[in-house]
């Protein structure tokens, strides 16, 4: 049977990982390949990088990096930010990577969706969504999440976006719920569910998590494929592999 | 395990940067090459994949490589869609693949609770002993991610379930298919590998 996964999730600045709390104030947490040994070594069935200030000043991903982790690792690994057009997308994965992630270029031009799908597979297609629920009750996306001066709220609706991304040939969804992103008071179950009941793909919740009894429920309430977090995990408040014994004790599957 | 010779056909396929850093991991520096006379030379051929069938087996022709990979008679290891395309047809793209072993490569159909694609770690089905589990203690869990797969036949060594039972490993003659990625499982994909290049 398919096991749930966790995925700890290195937001990457300048080459070296950073978490800021709500996305403001980022600060550095420890070196790239470090830390996705320890991670890995500790029972990640995954892992992403984000280059959180790739979309905002318009530049693609740095390679080098990924190929440095793309050696030193055995598990699969994502890579997230400023991938705007295929030859991005394949410079990443040619240099390693084994799915890349679109947020904000998807949202600027939805067809890049279709183009990667078309070109790698919607395997390797991860689709990013920025959510917050706004004060008349609808949840909606977020752009250039990364950069508190450049943050957009955009009229599309995340739960269009989801039925859109996956018409277009997204392969998975990460859906990061701003509203509880870097705060540790729980995954945002309600609108999970409500994803989780139009996603017909692997959907990753994502931002919140800080307690093992959070990717329970995560798994079990709102029935999400993998739970990503990254305070957590950096900070050493949450083992992994305490979490992954933790989960199948409690009868979520898990990769021992 | 110094004297293998292996060769990663370049077929487009974006995780042979994987394969060649997992095989590096092993103590093995594979070539990548997409020449007909070079890949015959090896003693050991890797079929990498990632993508679609049909611009899979696009990049085969044009390299003129179709008649060789079926000619080749070292153990040959096809991954994911390397895999795949060792199947007589994908009908991804309704494509004719090479053809070195029996049966046809279909979507997976989306049921309750299980998700297309596969994507995550599931644990392989042992239908039958063979060198490639020399030293790993079952179940072994591996990496998959992949919206097609070929029902299990006669050639499936080890099956997986998702929704129904799908072939994880096949073997026939000196051909050999991994549906899921052993260059990112972990140690049982290194041992997987591993054991591979012990044929």
């Amino acid at each position: 049977m398919l096991t749930r996964r966790i995925i700890p999730c290195l937001d990457v600045r300048d080459g070296k990982v950073v978490k800021g709390v709500r996305f403001r104030d980022a600060h550095v947490v420890g070196d790239i390949v470090e830390l996705a040994l320890r991670y890995c070594e500790e029972g990640a069935d995954e892992l992403v990088f984000y280059d959180i200030t790739a979309s905002p000043e318009g530049r693609s991903v740095d390679r080098q990096w990924i190929e440095r982790v793309a050696r030193a690792i055995d598990i699969p690994f994502c890579v997230a930010g400023g991938i705007r057009d295929v030859e991005a997308a394949r410079s990443i994965l040619h240099a390693g990577a084994d799915k890349i992630s679109v947020n904000s270029p998807a949202l600027e031009r939805p067809a890049l969706i279709d183009e990667l799908a078309a070109a790698f597979g919607v395997q390797c297609v991860v689709v990013g969504i920025d959510s917050r629920l706004d004060a008349d009750g609808e949840w909606r996306v977020r752009q250039y999440s990364g950069d508190p001066q450049k943050m957009q709220a955009l009229p599309r609706r995340t739960l269009d976006w989801v039925v859109e991304a996956q018409a277009r040939g997204a392969g998975e969804i990460v859906l990061n719920c701003m509203d509880t992103d870097g705060v540790r008071t729980g995954y945002d179950l309600v609108q999970l569910q409500a994803v989780r009941a139009i996603c017909a793909v692997p959907l990753v919740a994502s931002g919140g998590a800080g307690t093992f009894a959070h990717f329970h429920a995560a798994f079990v309430d709102a029935d999400v494929d993998a739970a990503l977090a990254a305070s957590v995990f950096h900070s050493g408040a949450i083992r992994i592999a305490q979490l992954k014994s933790f989960l199948a004790a409690n009868g979520v599957e898990m990769r021992p | 395990m110094s004297a293998r010779d292996v060769v990663l056909v370049d077929a487009g396929g974006t995780n042979i940067g994987s394969l060649r850093y997992a095989l590096q991991r092993l103590g093995i520096d594979a070539q990548v090459s997409d020449d007909g006379e070079r890949i015959r030379r090896a003693t050991h051929v890797i079929l990498p994949g990632v993508g679609a069938a049909g611009p899979g087996m696009a990049r085969l022709r044009q390299a003129g490589l179709v008649e060789l990979m079926r000619s080749l008679e070292q153990p040959v290891l096809g991954v994911c869609l390397g895999m795949q395309l060792l199947f007589e047809h994908s009908q991804e793209g309704d494509t004719p693949c090479l053809g070195v072993i029996p049966g046809c490569v279909v979507r997976i159909p989306a049921t309750a609770g299980r998700r297309v694609p596969h994507m995550g770690w599931n644990a392989l089905q042992r239908l039958r002993e063979d060198a490639l589990f020399d030293g790993l203690a079952a179940p072994d869990f591996v990496y998959f991610v992949h919206g097609y797969a070929a029902p299990v036949g006669a050639s499936t060594v080890a099956s997986v379930e998702h929704g129904a039972c799908w072939s994880a490993i096949v073997r026939q003659r000196n051909f050999c298919g991994m549906q899921f990625h052993p260059e990112r499982s972990s140690a049982t994909g290194a041992a997987l590998l591993r054991n591979f290049l012990g044929s």
